[in-house]
């Protein structure tokens, strides 16, 4: 219950040891790097997965070991791994940890055992997840949706064990984002130091706060969801389960209503999108600012964009059901209410832009990174809307064009935030400077490489090209070219795939040999450059926490003598 | 200041207040954040009850497998004992010192009571042929019931480290939990016993 | 720099194969044009979108790069500006939005003199139905299957005795005739889904859905499962054949009706059957005669 506002030391947890420093730490930058660590690694398998999946549709046949019911594990495992275990655990769990106490001036979390708990229920759910590649029957191939019935019926891989062990990991995800969301939550109501209030905050913290709350909200429908299904797979109950055949038998179940999990789901997947991508237009807010040297524009508005989505975000769960079955009435609510979204969403990606303009630019690594996401940004929110848009949605759904849709909005877009914030903070993080050479070559690897991957994408889609087909087969109205585009795909894709490694290298290598950091290399203005050790000692501030007097966004102010001023300088 | 002046404020404007001692503790903000987790889980399962039930027809769903289960007076025994506890926390809340302990103790003991009330409520069901799979009244049921008893024994693993830690600030938010547990138990229980 | 002609190039590159690449919607076969033109209306706004919003950012990064002595201009905010772009932004949308609707409000109205089929999906092949001559289908459901009677139809509705079955065969509808599709799936999730007719929709096990089209192009096209459902996903597949009306009377007096297979059905086969069916309610319309 302690507060960290105080200057002195005493409520924070001290550690004594080597285990309880680094092992069982309550430090928030060490459990942020043991979440970005772990999200990374599992995040590794899920990309290697994809990798497998291309060459199955780059080259059907050639790899008999690839079957279809392991390429329909691998289309769910990439999925789940990917929007959940990766994405999400990495821009809350990684980000959130280390940026929220730094930017708000706080000396931890204020629950700094709990945080520590999050962290370890989290590595328990990435473990029973692992766990579910080794069970009789693989894990699940169900989709990333895991739609009953067929999720836990005969004819789905891993309808038996896989499954089980899927929403085991859920639940306790679920409860892991739990404790590192209240934590999120609280820490940003109640510790921001002297002078911060809530619109001096970075829009980081603003995107990591906002996304947190939702997913406290989100989350839980995914828990129910899960644990219903447990019930109806171990139970014998009958929540999602109708009357219906089974390879050849009537079931013992009946009534049970698929729609219910699906709209259960999607309560908790929709918002999970802005999950992943609110802490992702924070995080480029403050990169875009920082390197064009400019406030970011329109502060005030890019804050109530972040809260107006996220209000929003609940109440268009429905429009990934248009065509489910659901009565189809519905259509005109969501499809309505999704593309209001798109205005608050337009607004953001207008003040990135804005904030370009009249700036003075420096393409430093991390800003390739910032405006390579505006471009994918750009294109995947727009294809969002023929998604949206209810009729237009009917020829598209369960198409390629879905698939280029969310992997360009949700996939490529936050990763390539996520590679810029890696490169901004590296050297605060650890105190070196990453090789630049490298840094530039895994940017135009991926940025180039994943459009050309993405791009053909919806051009199949709107063709009428189904996704997760194992083999499209002789199909009359698929024309031999599509056969051609899908190894290209494949090639482009397995390309980016290699390029990675660039990028492990270059932060590896950087870690031993990179050149010691200049504590504030950059130049910018907000509080986490401004510690007094680098990288951030036990405790953050030493002494005495800062007090902070002005925004995050003091870049050539005029008369000014430098073209920044910290949030801790005084004014005049 | 209110929240609506806080979130229009030009911060690049003017110094603002250093003061910072007008906010709540950290862990009754966590505390009430947390209820708006666990209102969510539970307003989605009631929901998902009312469509399963077959109220909402305009899903397509009007299903007629549901049978209701019979109240037993058990059901109105347990609520009484959690009504009690939830009094019993009130009482410790504005109690002071050695007072607070002892009746926070009975609060808590009382809460345990419940917990053996819900357990026996479910032999009960059982030997009643009420079994968990055999009809969707029942699963949503013992599902919802199993939910409420797992926040009950959270709250008593917090008293006990409450006790522990001789902490009176945690007994006055053991008490605000266990008003909303009383309060998400009276809408369950009207909600098993309306339909 | 470089990044200032990438995403010029990669502008003009997307336009462009926007313009030559070969996949594009393949040639309608039913009435759902006004889908593809909301889709079209779509397409327009956001891709001024995307050209502007890019090309702007390509120029923004050449003019203000840095360079020695530049300062960048200080300005929090320009709250006529914002203002201005929600209401473009609006506009846009609600441009996009209407025709959206309008197709939707189109989609969901089924009109009255729409003739009846019924698709059923299993894992993972494609069964049909047509009412017959009473124009009404019986009532089925996955409790009556037995191996004479996959369909699953209640062999006590005296509506379903006239009842078409095609069990292993395509599906034939006339051109020109509005035909409401009746979805009904034996086992788990499948939809139902011809890209040239644009409509789709999903099956549900325990509920019935449907859609509606008019086809207007005579032709075979490809029925394919566009619901994750399983192993065979990809291989559930099935044929719609479109057809001149007198073509479809006559392919259609070719087809087995429920009464004829419970004629030929073995005694023993017929008293399962009838057993399935005595340990259920007897049927509104049995009685009503």
């Amino acid at each position: 219950m302690a507060t960290t506002l105080a200057d002195d030391l005493r409520p924070l947890h001290h550690p004594h040891s080597w285990v309880t420093r680094y092992v069982w730490s309550q430090d928030h930058k060490v459990i942020a790097i043991q979440y970005s660590v772990t999200a990374i690694s599992i995040g590794l398998v899920a990309l290697t997965l994809s990798a497998l999946m291309r060459l199955q549709l780059g080259f059907p046949g050639v790899f008999p070991a690839i079957q279809p019911d392991n390429y329909l594990q691998f289309v769910s495992m990439h999925g789940m791994i990917m929007v959940v275990y990766l994405l999400t655990a990495l821009l809350l769990g990684g980000f959130g940890n280390y940026l929220i106490p730094l930017m708000i001036g706080a000396r931890d979390m204020v629950f700094p055992f709990v945080n520590m708990l999050s962290f370890w229920f989290y590595l328990l759910s990435v473990i029973v997840l692992v766990v579910g590649f080794f069970v009789p029957g693989g894990p699940t191939g169900a989709g990333w949706t895991l739609y009953p019935p067929q999720a836990i019926s005969e004819g789905t891989p891993g309808h038996q064990w896989g499954i089980a062990t899927m929403l085991v990991s859920l639940a306790i995800f679920v409860v892991a984002f739990t404790m590192g969301g209240l934590n999120y939550v609280t820490t940003v109501l109640q510790a921001r130091t002297r002078g911060m209030t809530l619109m001096r905050m970075p829009l980081s913290v603003w995107g990591i706060f906002t996304a947190s709350v939702m997913g406290l909200l989100a989350f839980p429908a995914l828990f129910v969801a899960a644990i219903m299904m447990l019930f109806d797979h171990f139970a014998g109950t009958s929540f999602f389960m109708p009357m219906m055949q089974s390879m050849g038998r009537v079931t013992p179940t009946e009534g049970g209503s698929p729609l219910l999990f699906q709209h259960l789901f999607w309560f908790f997947g929709h918002p999970e999108v802005y999950i992943v991508a609110l802490p992702a237009f924070g995080i480029v807010s403050d990169l875009i600012s920082v390197h064009a040297r400019r406030n970011i524009f329109g502060y005030r508005m890019m804050v109530w964009a972040i809260t107006i989505i996220g209000a929003l975000s609940f109440l268009v769960w429905a429009h990934h059901m248009y065509v489910s079955g659901m009565n189809p009435y519905f259509g005109f609510f969501f499809a309505t209410s999704t593309l209001i979204i798109a205005i608050p969403t337009a607004i953001k990606v207008y003040n990135w832009l804005l904030t370009l303009w009249r700036g003075d630019i420096h393409l430093r690594v991390p800003m390739l990174f910032a405006i390579a996401f505006i471009f994918t940004f750009i294109h995947g929110g727009l294809s969002g809307l023929f998604l949206g848009n209810v009729s237009v949605d009917v020829p598209l759904s369960d198409t390629f064009f879905v698939v280029a849709h969310f992997h360009m909005v949700m996939g490529v877009s936050p990763v390539l935030v996520i590679f810029g914030a890696i490169y901004h903070w590296y050297p605060k993080i650890t105190g070196r400077m990453w090789n630049e050479t490298l840094g530039k070559l895994h940017f135009w690897i991926t940025f180039l490489g994943a459009y050309a991957i993405f791009l053909p994408m919806h051009y199949l889609g709107i063709l009428g090209v189904p996704r997760r087909y194992y083999a499209l087969g002789e199909t009359g109205f698929i024309p031999e070219s599509v056969h051609l585009a899908n190894e290209w795909i494949s090639i482009a894709a397995l390309i980016v795939f290699a390029g990675q490694s660039l990028f492990f290298v270059n932060m590896i290598w950087s870690l031993f040999k990179g050149p010691r950091a200049d504590p504030n290399p950059w130049g910018a203005a907000s509080l986490e450059w401004l510690t007094p050790q680098t990288p951030p000692a036990h405790g953050n501030w030493g002494a005495k926490l800062p007090v902070v007097y002005r925004w995050a966004y003091d870049y050539s102010v005029p008369g000014a003598p430098r073209d920044f001023i910290p949030q801790t300088e005084p004014r005049a | 200041m209110t929240l609506l002046a806080r979130l229009t404020e030009k911060s690049w404007e003017g110094p603002a207040p250093l003061d910072i001692r007008d906010r709540p503790s950290a862990g009754a903000v966590g505390l009430v954040t947390y209820f708006a987790v666990a209102l969510v889980m539970f307003s989605l399962l009631i929901a998902a009850y009312l469509m399963r039930m077959g109220l909402h027809s305009a899903m397509g769903h009007a299903s007629d497998d549901w049978t209701p289960m019979p109240d037993p007076p058990l059901l109105w025994v347990n609520s009484t004992i959690l009504l009690l506890s939830s009094a019993a926390w009130e009482r410790a809340r504005r109690s002071v010192g050695g007072q607070a302990t002892h009746w926070a103790m009975i609060g808590a003991m009382l809460g345990l009571a419940f917990l053996c009330g819900q357990l026996l409520l479910w032999r009960h069901y059982a030997q009643g042929g009420y079994y968990l799979g055999a009809n969707p009244a029942n699963a949503f049921f013992y599902l919802l019931t199993a939910l409420h008893g797992c926040h009950i024994a959270g709250g008593l693993a917090a008293t006990a480290r409450a006790f522990a830690l001789q902490s009176l600030r945690a007994i006055g938010l053991c008490a605000l939990y266990w008003h909303f547990l009383l309060a998400l138990w009276i809408i369950l229980a009207a909600l098993l016993l309306s339909t | 720099m470089p990044i200032a002609v990438a995403i010029t190039v990669l502008v003009v590159a997307s336009v462009a194969f926007h313009l030559f690449s070969p996949w594009w919607r393949t040639p309608i076969a039913s009435n759902w044009g006004s889908i593809d033109s909301a889709l079209d209306v779509t397409l327009w706004i956001c891709a001024a979108a995307f050209i502007l919003l890019n090309l702007f950012m390509a120029w923004a990064l050449v003019r203000y790069r840095h360079r020695p002595g530049h300062r960048a201009h200080y300005e929090p905010e320009n709250a006529s500006l914002e203002k201005r772009l929600t209401v473009w932004t609006a506009i846009g949308i609600a441009g996009m939005l209407a025709p959206g609707l309008a197709a939707w409000g189109k989609y969901v109205s089924v009109p009255k003199e729409a003739a009846l089929v019924e698709a059923v999906g299993q894992q993972w092949n494609w069964s049909f139905r047509y009412p017959g001559p009473d124009g009404v289908l019986g009532a089925a459901s996955v409790k009556y299957i037995t191996p004479d009677n996959q369909l699953g139809l209640d062999p006590l509705d005296p509506f379903g005795r006239d009842d078409l079955l095609v069990e292993s065969g395509d599906l034939h509808l006339p051109v020109g005739k509005p035909v409401k599709v009746v979805l009904r799936s034996k086992d788990v999730l499948h939809d139902f889904y011809v890209p040239e007719f644009r409509a789709k929709m999903d099956l549900v096990p325990g509920i019935v859905t449907y859609f509606w089209l008019t086809p207007t192009r005579t032709g075979t096209f490809d029925i394919l499962c566009a619901e994750l459902c399983g192993t065979g996903h990809h291989e559930m597949r099935g044929k719609v054949v479109i057809e001149p009306p007198k073509d479809f009377a006559k392919w259609q007096s070719e087809q087995t009706s429920f009464s004829q297979i419970l004629a030929e059905a073995p005694p023993a086969a017929m008293s399962i059957l009838l057993l399935k069916a005595n340990a259920c309610t007897v049927p509104a319309s049995w009685s009503n005669r």
